[in-house]
C-alpha cells in the first residue's frame, strides 16, 4: 500500500474546522508567517518557486500555475493588473473550496497577497459562488481581520506594497465559474464566456491584464513558499506534483474532503478516507473521478487507477476538481447521467449554437433512454451529437455536457441496450422515482 | 500593411496582414467561402453561431474564423506557416453539426415565411445541411415580441445570432433589444415589449439572417423573386442614401439600403425604408383647375394653357419656389423657363436659410457638408450648432455615434438639448453662446484648441440668421477648422433638393424676392415646384400653380395643379449635403396622368412659345452639365480638395447676436414631406413616438 500523507504535510490544517479559523488561530498554524520575507525575495523568485513546485491549477483544467502567472506582462503599462480568485465552486460533487473558505480563509488571503505581488496586481477580487452565503460572511470577516492587522491594505505586511482585496458575490450561475464568464459577471454584465484570444492575461477584467486562479491554487502558494518547492514537489508522480484536496461523495460510508498527495491510488483513497464503498469494494459500479463533467470509470479501471491528471487522462477521463463521486451497484447509472445532462442543459448560457441546442437535445434523448423508449441506433446518434457539441463551443461547458454521456456509452452501452430491449419487449422498466430537490 | 504574416490556406501559401481575421484571410486570399450567421462586418464580433469554424491543423479543435486573427496563429513546430483548412473533413463535419443544431428547433414554415427566398439559413441549409433530421423531440416554441409598428417578430424562428442586439446597441445607440434568459430558453426580447425608439430600427430586418424579424408593413405582400429592383437615391433627407426600390406591377413594395461606405454604409433610416406606402395614397393623378373655390379635373392642355397665360404676366409679379424633394433637372428646367421670362423671384430654400448660391456671391463650400460623411470618422472634436443630427439626418448621426464610440470623438452642442445617441457637452442654446465659446478659456474651447481635425455642424435653422453664420465662421476660423487637407465647415441640410437648388443658383436674382417675401404677398403668381413646406397661408389669395405629387399643403392653396412624378417614378440627379451628385432611377410609372416634372415644364414652355431647348432628359442633362459642370461629376464629394478659394470670413454678415434659443429644423421626423404625411406607417411611428415618452415601466 502506498505511503499515506502525514498530518504534518497537510497544507490545510483546519480543513474540518476543528480549530480557530480566525487570524490568531491561522497564525498559530503557520499562516502569515514570513510573508514579508517572501515578498522581499522578489516576484521572479516567487514565480520560479511556484513553477518548480510543479503546481498545476486546481480548478479543473490542470494548467501549470507558475506558467500561467508568467504570461502576465512583465511591466505594468497604463493598465493595472488584476488577480481574480475563482471561488465560484459549482461543479457537482466538488466542495473542497467551500471548506477552505470556511475554515482556512487566511491561507487564501495570504495567497492572494503573494500571487498579486508576483503579478504586480494591486487589487484582487474573490468571486464567490452565489449560494455561499455563510462563506461570504466568513471570508469577509477574515478580510476585515487582515485589514485591521495591516496584513493587506496600504503597505501590506509592511512591505511597502499596496494591496486591496475585494469579495464579490455571484448570483449562482454555474457558467460564471468559467473564467471569462466570471470576468463578464464581475464587470456587471451577463455571465457569458468571451472569445479567446484575447486571453485574460492580455485583456481580462475591464480589458486589463488579469489572472484567474482557483481558490485552492492560490491558497497553497504561501505554504509552498514557506516550506520550499522541493517539499511540495516531493509528493506525487512526475508532472503531477503536490498535495490536493479530494472531495469524496456518493456511495461511500464516510463522505469527506481530504487532502492527500496526488497519484494516490483511487482504491486507497476511497477505502482509507471514504470508509470504503457502501457494501464493499465489489459493490462498486463506477466512479466519476473529477466532478460531474468528466467521463465515469467502471470498476475494472477503478481497481488500479491512480488519482492524478495523467493517469486519468490515459483512461479517457480527467482529474477535474478531484471530486470523486462513487456510484455503487444500486445506481441507475443511465438515470444518473441523464440527471447530469439536465444540469448542463439548465446551466448552458445559450450564447453559442452547439451548446444551446445540443444540451437540450442530449438531455431529452437521455431521458428517453432512462425509460428505454428509444431505438438502439439512437445510441450512436447520441454519441455523434456529443461529438458535434464537444470542441465546437466557445467555452468548455459544451465539452462538460458531452463527456459524461460519452463515458456512459463507452462503458455502459450494454445497459442502455438492455433497457431498450426490455422496453420493446414490454417488460417493466425500473425508473427511479427520486427527483432532485429543486 | 507592414505586418504581413505567412499563412497556408487550403494548401496554398499567402502573405496576409496580421490584423485580418481568418475569415477575411480565407475569403480574400484563399478564395474560400466561409458560411456565417452571427458575423457582420459592421458589428462587433460575437462568435456565437459557430458556423464559420475552420480547421487550424494541429490545434485541438476547430476555430471560429470570424474571431481569430491571423497574428494570433503560431507557426508550426517545424517553422512552416500555420495551416488553415476550409474544406477538410473536420470543417465539413463541424458545419454540418452546427447547421443541424440550428435547424432542430427552427420551424419548417418556410412556405409562409416572409424571409423565404432571401434567407441565410435556407441558403446555407442547402449547402451544409443534412438531408434528413435525426431530431425526434418536439421543437421549441417562443412567444413573439412586440417591437413597434415596423418590425414583425416570429421569435420561434430566431437562431440567437444577436445581430439585432448588437446593431441596436452599437449603431442605434439605444439598448432596447437583448438576449434574456439562458441555455435553450434564451430569447431575443425588447424587455418591456415597448416599441423601439431608434429611427434606424428597420435595419434589424435586413440584419436578421432568418425570418424572426421581418418588415411589418411588407408582411405577406410579395416574394423576393417576384420583385423588380432598381437602384436609386433616397430623398427623405439631404444625405442621399443609396437605396434599392423593389416593385411589383407598378407598385413600390419595399425599399432597402445599398452599400455605400461614403454615405450610408449599409443602413437607412426608418423613414427612408417605410415611406413607400405614402406613394400610393393622396396622389394627384390628373391636372386640376380651381373654379369658384373648388378644384375640378381638367385636361393637360387646358391646365397648361391657363398656366401659360398666368405666367405671361409682368415678370416682377411672378415667383417660384422649389420644394424639398426636387431633382436637379426639374429645377433646371424651371429656372431656364423663368430666366427666359425675365423672372428673378425664385428660391430653393423654403426653410428660409440665408445661405448664398454662387450667383448671389457665395462660395459653394459655404453651404456644403465639407467634412463629408465618411470624413466624420477622422474628426476629433465636433461642435453642433442649432441642429439635431438624429432627426435632421439620421445617417450623419449614425456616423457621429460610430466615431464617438470607436474613435473617441468629443461632441459639443449649442442649441436645444436634444437626446442624441452619444454623450455631448451642452454649451448653451443661443447665438450668444457661440460667441462666448470663442472667448472661452478651458472647457470645450480647450478641446477645440487642441483638436487636430475639429468640425462644426450648423443646422438649417441656425443658418436663417446671417449673424449666426458669421459668428460660426469666426469660430471655425479661430479653432483652425479649415486648413490644408481638412475642411470642418459643415451645413446640415434637411432636404434632398437643397444643395442642388443652390448649385443651380435657383435663388433670388438681382432685386428678387426670397421664399419668405413671396409667401407674404410680394408676388401675384407663384409656381410651387413640389414646395409644401412653406407658409401657404400667405398664398391663399394669390394665384398658385402647384407642380407636385400629393394632395398636401401646396395643393390646398393651388389654383392649378399639375401632377408630377414622385422620386420613385422619375430619373433624376440629386446633390446630397456633401455636394455629391447621384443619379436616381425610375422604378415604376407615374400615377394616372402625372408626368415627370421637367416634362411638365417643357410642355408649359411650349404653350408660352418659349420652348426650352431640350426634348428629352438626355438633352436636358447635357444643357445642365454645360451650364453647371458640378453636376457632371457623378458620385464625387468635393470635401476639402476644391477649397483654395474658400474664405470663411466671407460667410454671413456680422451683426447683433440674439439671446433667444436657436431654432429647430426637423421636429416631426415622420412628417417632413408630403409622401411621409400620406403614409400610414409613418403616422403609426409618430403615434408610437408620442406614447413612448409617456409610458414608463413600473420599475
Amino acid at each position: 500500500m502506498a505511503q499515506l500523507l502525514q498530518d504534518k504535510d497537510r497544507i490545510f490544517q483546519n480543513l474540518y474546522g476543528q480549530c480557530d479559523w480566525r487570524l490568531e488561530g491561522a497564525q498559530k498554524r503557520g499562516a502569515w508567517i514570513g510573508t514579508s520575507a517572501m515578498l522581499a525575495q522578489g516576484r521572479d523568485w516567487i514565480i520560479d518557486q511556484v513553477k518548480s513546485s510543479g503546481l498545476r491549477g486546481r480548478g479543473g483544467a490542470g494548467f501549470p500555475t507558475g506558467l500561467k502567472w508568467s504570461f502576465m506582462p512583465k511591466d505594468v503599462g497604463n493598465r493595472p493588473h488584476y488577480l481574480v480568485v475563482n471561488a465560484d465552486e459549482s461543479e457537482p460533487g466538488s466542495c473542497k473550496d467551500r471548506d477552505i473558505l470556511r475554515h482556512d480563509p487566511h491561507l487564501l488571503i495570504e495567497g492572494c497577497l503573494v500571487a498579486s505581488f508576483a503579478m504586480q496586481a494591486h487589487a484582487c477580487y474573490i468571486y464567490l459562488r452565489g449560494e455561499y452565503i455563510f462563506e461570504r460572511n466568513r471570508i469577509q470577516a477574515a478580510i476585515d481581520e487582515a485589514y485591521a492587522a495591516g496584513l493587506v491594505g496600504k503597505n501590506a505586511c509592511g512591505t511597502g506594497w499596496d494591496f486591496d482585496i475585494y469579495m464579490h458575490h455571484g448570483a449562482g450561475a454555474y457558467i460564471c465559474g468559467e473564467e471569462t464568464a466570471l470576468l463578464e459577471s464581475l464587470e456587471g454584465k451577463k455571465g457569458q464566456p468571451r472569445l479567446k484570444p484575447p486571453f485574460p492575461a492580455g485583456a481580462g477584467l475591464y480589458g486589463c491584464p488579469t489572472t484567474v486562479n482557483n481558490v485552492e491554487s492560490i491558497a497553497v502558494v504561501p505554504t509552498i513558499l514557506r516550506r520550499g518547492a522541493d517539499w511540495f514537489s516531493g509528493f506525487g508522480r512526475e508532472n503531477n506534483k503536490g498535495t490536493k484536496v479530494f472531495s469524496l461523495s456518493g456511495h461511500v460510508n464516510t463522505p469527506c474532503n481530504i487532502e492527500e498527495a496526488l497519484s494516490i491510488p483511487m482504491k486507497t483513497l476511497i477505502e482509507t478516507y471514504g470508509g470504503g464503498v457502501r457494501g464493499g469494494w465489489d459493490n462498486l459500479k463506477c466512479v466519476i473521478p473529477g466532478g460531474s463533467s468528466v467521463p465515469l470509470l467502471p470498476k475494472e479501471i477503478c481497481d488500479n487507477v491512480l488519482m492524478d491528471f495523467d493517469a486519468l487522462r490515459e483512461h479517457q477521463s480527467g482529474l477535474g476538481t478531484a471530486a470523486v463521486i462513487v456510484l455503487d451497484k444500486s445506481t441507475d447509472v443511465v438515470k444518473a447521467i441523464a440527471r447530469l445532462s439536465y444540469f448542463y442543459k439548465h446551466e448552458s448560457c445559450g450564447q453559442c449554437t452547439p451548446c444551446r441546442e445540443g444540451t437540450g437535445w442530449m438531455w431529452r434523448v437521455m431521458e428517453r433512454m432512462v425509460r428505454g423508449e428509444a431505438d438502439t441506433s439512437e445510441i450512436d446518434t447520441l454519441l455523434d451529437v456529443t461529438k458535434q457539441v464537444e470542441g465546437h463551443t466557445i467555452c468548455a461547458l459544451g465539452d462538460a455536457a458531452a463527456w459524461p454521456i460519452q463515458g456512459l456509452i463507452r462503458h455502459f452501452r450494454h445497459e442502455i441496450e438492455e433497457r431498450i430491449d426490455n422496453y420493446r419487449a414490454g417488460k417493466p422498466v425500473f425508473v427511479s422515482s427520486l427527483e432532485a430537490a429543486e | 500593411m507592414t505586418d504581413l504574416r505567412k499563412i497556408n490556406i487550403d494548401g496554398a501559401e499567402h502573405e496576409v496582414p496580421g490584423d485580418y481575421t481568418l475569415m477575411q484571410a480565407c475569403e480574400e486570399y484563399g478564395g474560400a467561402e466561409i458560411p456565417r450567421f452571427c458575423y457582420h462586418k459592421r458589428l462587433s464580433v460575437a462568435g456565437n453561431c459557430r458556423m464559420c469554424l475552420v480547421e487550424w491543423v494541429g490545434a485541438p479543435k476547430p476555430q471560429a474564423s470570424c474571431a481569430l486573427q491571423v497574428k494570433d496563429l503560431r507557426p508550426n513546430r517545424d517553422g512552416t506557416p500555420p495551416n488553415i483548412r476550409t474544406n477538410s473533413e473536420v470543417v465539413k463535419k463541424a458545419r454540418e453539426g452546427v447547421m443541424e443544431f440550428l435547424l432542430i428547433n427552427h420551424p419548417l414554415d418556410c412556405p409562409i415565411c416572409d424571409q423565404g427566398g432571401e434567407c441565410d439559413l435556407q441558403d446555407q441549409a442547402m449547402g451544409y445541411g443534412r438531408d434528413a433530421t435525426r431530431f425526434e423531440e418536439n421543437k421549441r416554441a417562443v412567444d413573439d415580441k412586440f417591437m413597434g409598428p415596423l418590425v414583425r417578430t416570429v421569435m420561434t424562428r430566431c437562431i440567437q445570432c444577436t445581430r439585432c442586439v448588437r446593431f441596436i446597441t452599437e449603431v442605434g445607440g439605444v439598448e432596447e433589444i437583448g438576449l434574456a434568459a439562458r441555455g435553450e430558453d434564451a430569447e431575443i426580447t425588447t424587455y418591456l415589449e415597448k416599441s423601439l425608439t431608434s429611427e434606424m430600427s428597420g435595419n434589424v430586418i435586413d440584419l436578421c439572417p432568418v425570418g424572426a424579424l421581418t418588415s411589418k408593413p411588407y408582411a405577406f405582400n410579395a416574394r423576393p423573386w417576384e420583385l423588380e429592383s432598381v437602384e436609386s437615391i433616397d430623398v427623405m433627407d439631404a444625405v442621399g442614401a443609396n437605396i434599392r426600390i423593389d416593385s411589383r406591377r407598378g407598385r413600390v413594395l419595399r425599399i432597402l439600403p445599398i452599400e455605400n461606405d461614403a454615405i450610408n454604409e449599409e443602413w437607412i433610416s426608418d423613414k427612408t425604408r417605410f415611406v413607400w406606402d405614402g406613394l400610393g395614397r393622396q396622389r394627384l393623378d390628373a391636372p386640376y383647375i380651381r373654379e369658384n373655390g373648388k378644384l375640378r379635373k381638367a385636361g393637360w392642355d387646358e391646365a397648361l394653357a391657363l398656366s401659360a397665360e398666368k405666367l405671361n404676366g409682368a415678370p416682377e409679379t411672378i415667383g417660384a419656389i422649389a420644394g424639398d424633394l426636387q431633382d436637379a433637372e426639374s429645377m433646371k428646367a424651371l429656372k431656364d423657363l423663368l430666366d427666359s421670362l425675365g423672372v428673378v423671384n425664385m428660391d430653393s430654400r423654403p426653410a428660409g436659410s440665408k445661405l448664398k448660391s454662387v450667383a448671389m456671391g457665395g462660395a459653394r463650400e459655404a453651404y456644403l457638408f465639407n467634412t463629408t460623411i465618411a470624413g466624420i470618422e477622422q474628426a476629433d472634436v465636433c461642435l453642433v450648432v442649432g441642429a439635431n443630427p438624429r432627426l435632421d439626418a439620421p445617417l450623419v448621426n449614425t456616423r457621429l455615434r460610430k466615431t464617438w464610440l470607436n474613435f473617441g470623438l468629443e461632441v459639443g452642442l449649442i442649441g436645444k438639448a436634444v437626446g442624441l445617441t452619444y454623450d455631448y457637452a451642452h454649451l448653451g442654446t443661443s447665438a450668444q453662446d457661440i460667441e462666448a465659446l470663442i472667448d472661452q478659456k478651458g472647457g470645450f474651447a480647450a478641446l477645440l484648441n487642441k483638436a487636430e481635425r475639429p468640425m462644426i455642424i450648423i443646422g438649417e435653422a441656425a443658418a436663417q440668421d446671417e449673424a449666426v453664420l458669421a459668428v460660426c465662421a469666426k469660430l471655425a476660423d479661430k479653432f483652425g477648422m479649415f486648413k490644408e487637407g481638412w475642411n470642418g465647415w459643415n451645413i446640415l441640410h434637411t432636404a434632398a433638393s437643397r444643395v442642388g437648388g443652390l448649385d443651380l443658383s435657383f435663388t433670388p436674382g438681382e432685386g428678387g424676392h426670397d421664399t419668405q417675401a413671396m409667401c407674404s404677398g410680394a408676388v401675384e403668381t407663384v409656381v410651387l415646384l413640389g414646395a409644401d413646406e412653406v407658409d401657404t397661408d400667405g398664398l391663399k389669395d394669390k394665384f398658385v400653380i402647384y407642380i407636385g405629387t400629393h394632395g398636401d399643403k401646396g395643393a390646398h392653396v393651388a389654383d392649378i395643379i399639375l401632377p408630377s412624378a414622385a422620386y420613385t417614378e422619375k430619373g433624376g440627379l440629386y446633390t446630397n449635403l456633401e455636394g455629391r451628385v447621384q443619379l436616381g432611377a425610375v422604378s415604376v410609372a407615374p400615377k394616372g396622368e402625372a408626368k415627370p416634372d421637367w416634362a411638365i415644364i417643357r410642355a408649359l414652355s411650349g404653350h408660352m412659345d418659349k420652348a426650352l431647348p431640350y426634348d428629352n432628359l438626355e438633352q436636358l442633362r447635357e444643357k445642365l452639365f454645360a451650364d453647371n459642370p458640378v453636376f457632371a461629376s457623378l458620385d464625387h464629394a468635393p470635401g476639402h480638395d476644391s477649397a483654395a478659394s474658400f474664405d470663411l470670413a466671407a460667410i454671413g454678415k456680422v451683426g447683433e447676436l440674439s439671446a433667444a434659443p436657436l431654432g429647430e429644423n426637423v421636429t416631426e421626423f415622420y412628417f417632413t414631406n408630403p409622401i411621409a404625411r400620406a403614409s400610414n406607417v409613418m403616422a403609426e411611428c409618430a403615434a408610437q413616438d408620442d406614447t413612448a415618452n409617456v409610458k414608463e415601466a413600473a420599475e
